[in-house]
């Protein structure tokens, strides 16, 4: 938990904004994990935002910057909208398990639908950093709120979905998922709403491995109030709940039951 | 905390000896574990962990949380793993810090409330039962044992006849009389009472013209449930003659000063655990700040001094 000063902040997209904070001494992150945000320090809007980690820039032992993009929706991500380059916020984490990176993968396909794109960002840097080929999918409801393309397009090829075909194909990110992509390809990387991982889940099993991130309303984020629990695989074969904040946000394909 | 200070925060709630008066709400701190991992739980007067039943509840479909001015509504729905799983894995644990663990039990009928005491008598790992009388969030989820005197009372005797620890009640604030609840339980035979749980609440989804809250109603928790909260202490406490445990949106230290002077023994912190993974250590060094400022000795000099006559 740290009080972490805003380095940039603007918009990037119809209610869409970017927000850059100094990054804590020693940050050590996985992408796919979130930051979880008091948007104020009075007792107005108590509960803290779950905010997906976009992109950290700068290298290990040199000053940092976390990047983080977010959607202005609620009463809540609209004080955070107000804030100013300089103001200070309250921020835990980052927290819960990111994505996974695997040895020997030559390939990865990355899937993100509106705010699920950009935690994509930093993994697409990670994956590239290790030599593996990365290919973006994102899908979005219109042109007018797209974002982080050409932050995608640095560490490879980046296909666009819009629901009204004013960027990109008109139609879904599963419309990209060819048999012959799905061929070349050891490994995917989802996020964003039910309905697409739904699809995308389907479309992947018994051809590729990978993993799903999950959005779920929170309290406390680190595991102890039970209110982001989502329907899983235990090991035991049975179907229970597991915790989007600490187990998740990220996790295995098959594992996820989603209703 | 290593300051010297000369203020002596320790209080009593019957047998129980806690070296200041703050612990975690039930429910509110899970069984600990991920709060250990924020600060040395040792520090805490003692540990409040969430309610166990006898079986394992899955508990109620998300979204289980929605933030309300002020304050949250939570519908979680008494998910545990069951009495067995939690006298195994989740209390041992708590042993080493060397502070009272309390366990806050749930049922659906009395017989459940007695034989889930039983099987934590069995546990050397219990320093005293916390009954919840009172979640808003179950179908015949206790609330019925918190809203009718009789019915309190009678759960309490039958767990006091199986408990060889301090039997803690925990009340509902939705009643139309508090003190009545409080006397019923003390009448039979409860150590000690704590207060308040969630006000039963609803907000609506403008989209979907829906509850928010999947299970529709939740309980209202947070700094918006304060002035209830410390009301009913206030009235509690002149009524009946065993120590309160006060709760209710405390967020800070003199939040928790409040309390004491409506005449809680100790507090417990609920909602602030989410917000501030560090509350309970942040008040705790809060109640001690206000003491050291106020010439206040003894911290149980406090108690009640809003209604004594001789404050101080």
């Amino acid at each position: 938990m740290a009080r972490l000063t805003i380095l940039e902040h603007k918009s990037i997209a119809d209610n869409m904004r970017w927000l850059a904070f100094s990054a804590p001494e020693n940050l050590t992150y996985d992408p796919g994990q979130f930051l979880h945000i008091r948007v104020t320090d009075g007792v107005d809007h108590l509960l803290r935002r779950p905010i997906s980690l976009c992109k950290v820039q700068g290298a290990n032992g040199e000053q940092q910057a976390i990047g983080i993009a977010y959607r202005v929706g609620g009463k809540g991500t609209r004080l955070l909208a107000d804030k100013k380059v300089g103001d200070t916020l309250d921020v835990l984490g980052p927290l819960g398990k990111g994505f996974k990176l695997h040895d020997g993968d030559k390939h990865a396909i990355l899937i993100g639908g509106g705010i699920g794109v950009p935690p994509m960002v930093e993994l697409a840097d990670q994956l590239t950093q290790r030599g593996v080929k990365v290919t973006s999918i994102v899908g979005f409801q219109s042109q007018n709120v797209a974002v982080l393309i050409d932050d995608l397009n640095r560490y490879g090829e980046v296909l666009v979905a819009t629901n009204d075909g004013s960027l990109g194909i008109k139609g879904f990110v599963t419309d990209y998922l060819t048999d012959e992509r799905l061929g070349s390809a050891d490994r995917f990387y989802a996020c964003g709403p039910i309905p697409m991982l739904r699809a995308v889940q389907a479309r992947m099993e018994g051809n590729v491995v990978g993993y799903l991130s999950l959005e779920e309303r929170m309290g406390c984020g680190i595991g102890a109030c039970m209110a982001c629990v989502t329907s899983c695989v235990m090991p035991d074969g049975s179907v229970g709940y597991k915790k989007v904040c600490k187990d998740g946000p990220v996790f295995h394909a098959p594992e996820v039951v989603l209703g | 905390m290593t300051t010297m200070s000369k203020v002596d925060l320790s209080v009593e709630i019957g047998s129980l000896k806690l070296k200041n008066p703050v612990m975690p709400a039930s429910g509110c701190f899970a069984f600990g574990k991920e709060f250990a991992d924020f600060y040395d739980l040792g520090e805490l007067g003692a540990i409040c962990v969430k309610a166990t039943t006898m079986e394992p509840r899955l508990g109620n479909p998300t979204p289980r949380v929605a933030e309300t001015p002020g304050g949250m509504l939570n519908a979680i729905g008494l998910q545990n793993p069951g009495v067995e799983k939690i006298i195994a894995e989740e209390l041992p644990h708590l042993r080493k810090y060397d502070i009272p663990v309390i366990v806050n039990i749930a049922g659906t009928t009395v017989e459940d409330y007695v034989n889930v005491t039983k099987r934590l008598m069995d546990s050397e790992d219990v320093d005293a039962i916390e009954v919840n009388i009172s979640c808003p969030n179950v179908k015949c989820g206790g609330i019925q044992f918190g809203t009718d005197p009789q019915m309190a009372a009678h759960v309490t005797e039958e767990v006091k006849k199986v408990s060889h620890v301090p039997v803690i009640v925990k009340l509902s604030p939705n009643v139309t009389d508090i003190v009545a609840m409080a006397k019923a339980v003390e009448e039979a035979g409860a150590d000690a009472i704590s207060l308040i749980n969630t006000l039963v609440g609803m907000s609506i989804d403008l989209n979907k013209r829906k509850p928010l809250i999947a299970n529709g109603v939740g309980g209202l928790s947070g700094p918006a449930v304060k002035p209830v909260a410390v009301r009913m202490t206030y009235q509690v406490a002149q009524a009946v003659n065993i120590p309160l445990i006060g709760m209710g949106g405390i967020m800070e230290g003199e939040d928790a000063i409040e309390f004491l002077m409506a005449g809680a023994t100790a507090v417990a912190v609920g909602t602030a655990n989410f917000v501030n993974p560090l509350a309970c250590p942040e008040i705790i060094a809060g109640i001690r700040t206000y003491c050291e400022q106020n010439g206040i000795e003894r911290v149980r000099d406090l108690q009640g001094v809003a209604w004594k006559e001789l404050a101080r």
